[in-house]
């Protein structure tokens, strides 16, 4: 135990520490990179199809590899639809699973009960695609779509939504998976924001004589509000580009001829699936990376109107405290 | 308007009040239920149909052909090499970028701009990223290989990583780094063996969430590695995969191809659910 006294050099000196700080920040660019390489890599690929169909191609429903013809809105219908349909079931059921989360479940439950919320997030999408197809396809062709068919059959206007074959397959049983699928996301963000309304705005709604629903309508709705629209943008992104359950339900027919729900139809995601592989080189696979790119800018416009909903949120709530 | 009337409406009022909040809650239970109900649903079926096609071939067997016995032997190494691979390429990448995020320059446009990339890329459809690695790996070197499988996992592996690395960097308390900085560390040092380590259980929760994740991929696998009914431990030739063989036999009519795939998802979904309550238990004892 013999102090000394000499003074080592540092064994490593500032270059150690630039040489790690450039490492990170290449790190870091290599996402922005990423990014620009996606755009650019789809619109190089793309190119023969925008340089021969240019916004045109957004609004034809020739999808015709045989003769070399192509066009995208069936499969854009197809997204848009089923992911509509999403929503719509998504968004309700979300908001109840939040409001019983934060509100209403009892302390010990409410771990248990997210996590198994969340755990929904984590089955594989091909789960969801496999077991829509054999399992819950039959069974909304039985105790849901014959009996809607035979309820509105006759009906003008809503007898076409019910029109086609009852057999699971269609935009019908794709909405409904994407909507399960979507509710964890959604839910889970509604959760994350209702839990930022400060429990002193909260607590004085409850001493006024509030009831839970008007704490939750008149106080952390309106509180979050910002935050639950962010919430269900990123449900939206995710239904959008959400690929290997809905080509296992929605048919991959490429048709727009009726504006039946239980038709069997096309996605963009589906289509990509199902084709690209075998399309070959040229038109054809310039069209599939056309779709492609379309599905990219739709997810990137509705993800960042997402975020930036629920940066806002956040800001206001940093404003605050 | 007398007392008595007055009373009489405020009762009702309330009546309603109450009336209104038991619906509300009642619906909010009904859609808790009806979250869990399909997790039930899931799970319940997935052991159901999957069970019987488990057993001993199923590890060390090859693909079949239609109508012959087999495993998924082929298919399962293949998802092990390109998830393994794609996880040690992705992970040193995705923590170096959370930890300039989180270390370097918390602040600064590039690090605003990362953040908002990171979290679009985080949600991007992941068959995009296959035409990605498509049109730079695949028609480049004109084959289909379980190397530009690979590549695709690693892009999405990385956004998980940095998401989780910055989130979880910033938990460290400052004092800790002060400590270091004043006993006259550098920075690298501070950062590898101070705040790396103190977040260590949140970082490998973020990599492992991130291999759950591809683990499950299909899409971004279908135009880059594609499949192969043999075995290959070869990067440079078409590699089979658990979700895309899954894909190939579900869509079949063969039985015992739907067998496998009932199989495989089995294997799949236990695999993935296992390591995110994994993931959720290594926080929870941080916390």
């Amino acid at each position: 135990m013999s102090p000394s006294l000499s003074i080592k050099k540092p064994r490593s000196g500032p270059m150690a520490d630039r040489i790690f700080g450039w490492l990170a920040k290449g790190a870091a660019l290599v996402t922005l990179v990423l990014l620009v390489a996606i755009l650019a890599t789809l619109t190089i690929s793309a190119w023969p199809a925008i340089h021969k169909y240019g916004f045109s191609f957004l609004t034809s429903t020739v999808w015709d590899p045989v003769q070399d013809e192509y066009g995208g809105l069936v499969m854009i219908y197809g997204t848009l639809a089923t992911s509509f349909i999403a929503l719509l079931i998504a968004v309700p059921v979300s908001f109840g699973i939040a409001l019983f989360l934060t509100e209403l479940s009892p302390a010990w439950l409410k771990r248990p009960l997210g996590t198994a919320i969340e755990l929904l997030a984590a089955v594989p999408s091909i789960v969801y695609g496999m077991w829509g197809l054999l399992v819950f396809g039959p069974v909304l062709a039985t105790y849901v779509q014959q009996p809607l068919q035979a309820m509105f059959s006759g009906v003008p206007y809503l007898g076409a939504f019910v029109s086609g074959p009852p057999v699971g397959i269609g935009i019908l049983s794709a909405g409904v998976i994407l909507a399960i699928m979507i509710i964890p996301f959604i839910s889970a963000v509604m959760r994350d924001v209702f839990e930022v309304t400060p429990a002193l705005l909260k607590e004085s709604a409850y001493g006024l004589g509030a009831t839970t629903w008007e704490v939750v309508s008149k106080v952390v709705l309106p509180y979050t509000k910002t935050g639950v629209i962010g919430g269900i943008m990123l449900g939206l992104g995710r239904a959008i580009g959400e690929t290997m359950a809905v080509t296992f339900v929605i048919g991959n027919f490429n048709q727009l001829d009726s504006l039946s729900l239980f038709q069997a139809a096309n996605s963009i995601t589906s289509a990509l699936a199902n084709e690209f592989a075998e399309a070959g080189e040229g038109l054809h696979q310039a069209a599939l990376m056309y779709l492609g790119l379309v599905l990219f800018f739709i997810t990137f416009v509705i993800l960042s109107l997402s975020k930036l909903l629920l940066s806002q949120l956040r800001k206001a709530e940093g404003a605050k405290t | 308007m007398n007392a008595s009337t007055y009373q009489a409406a405020r009762v009702a009022k309330f009546a309603r009040r109450k009336r209104v909040n038991q619906v509300a809650t009642f619906l909010a239970l009904t859609a808790m239920v009806f979250g869990l109900f399909w997790l039930f649903w899931i799970l319940l079926e997935t052991v159901r149909l999957g069970l019987g096609g488990i057993n001993w071939a199923t590890f060390s067997q090859m693909t079949p052909p239609p109508n012959d016995e087999g495993g998924l032997a082929n298919a399962i190494f293949g998802s092990f090499v390109m998830v393994g691979l794609a996880t040690c390429v992705g992970t040193p990448i995705g923590i170096m970028a959370g930890i300039y995020l989180a270390e370097f320059e918390t602040k600064s446009l590039l690090a605003s701009v990362t953040r908002f990339v990171n979290d679009i890329l985080l949600s991007a459809p992941s068959i995009v990223i296959g035409l990605f690695v498509y049109a730079v790996v695949v028609s480049r070197f004109k084959s289909f290989s379980g190397f530009a499988g690979a590549v695709a996992l690693a892009l999405i592996v990385i956004p998980v990583v940095i998401r989780t690395t910055e989130n979880m960097l910033q938990l460290v308390p400052s004092g800790l780094r002060e400590a270091a900085y004043a006993l006259g560390a550098p920075k690298w040092k501070v950062i590898m063996s101070i705040t790396l380590k103190a977040a260590r259980a949140g970082v490998i929760t973020g990599v492992l969430l991130a291999v759950a994740r591809i683990a499950g991929e299909t899409a971004p696998l279908l135009f880059t590695a594609l499949s192969n009914q043999f075995w290959t431990s070869s990067l440079g030739e078409p590699m089979a995969s658990l979700p895309v063989t899954i894909f190939k036999f579900a869509m079949s009519p063969y039985e015992n191809w739907q067998k496998l795939a009932w199989a495989g998802v089995l294997i799949i979904t236990t695999f993935v659910l296992v390591l995110n309550i994994l993931a959720r238990f290594m926080t929870r004892s941080k916390a």
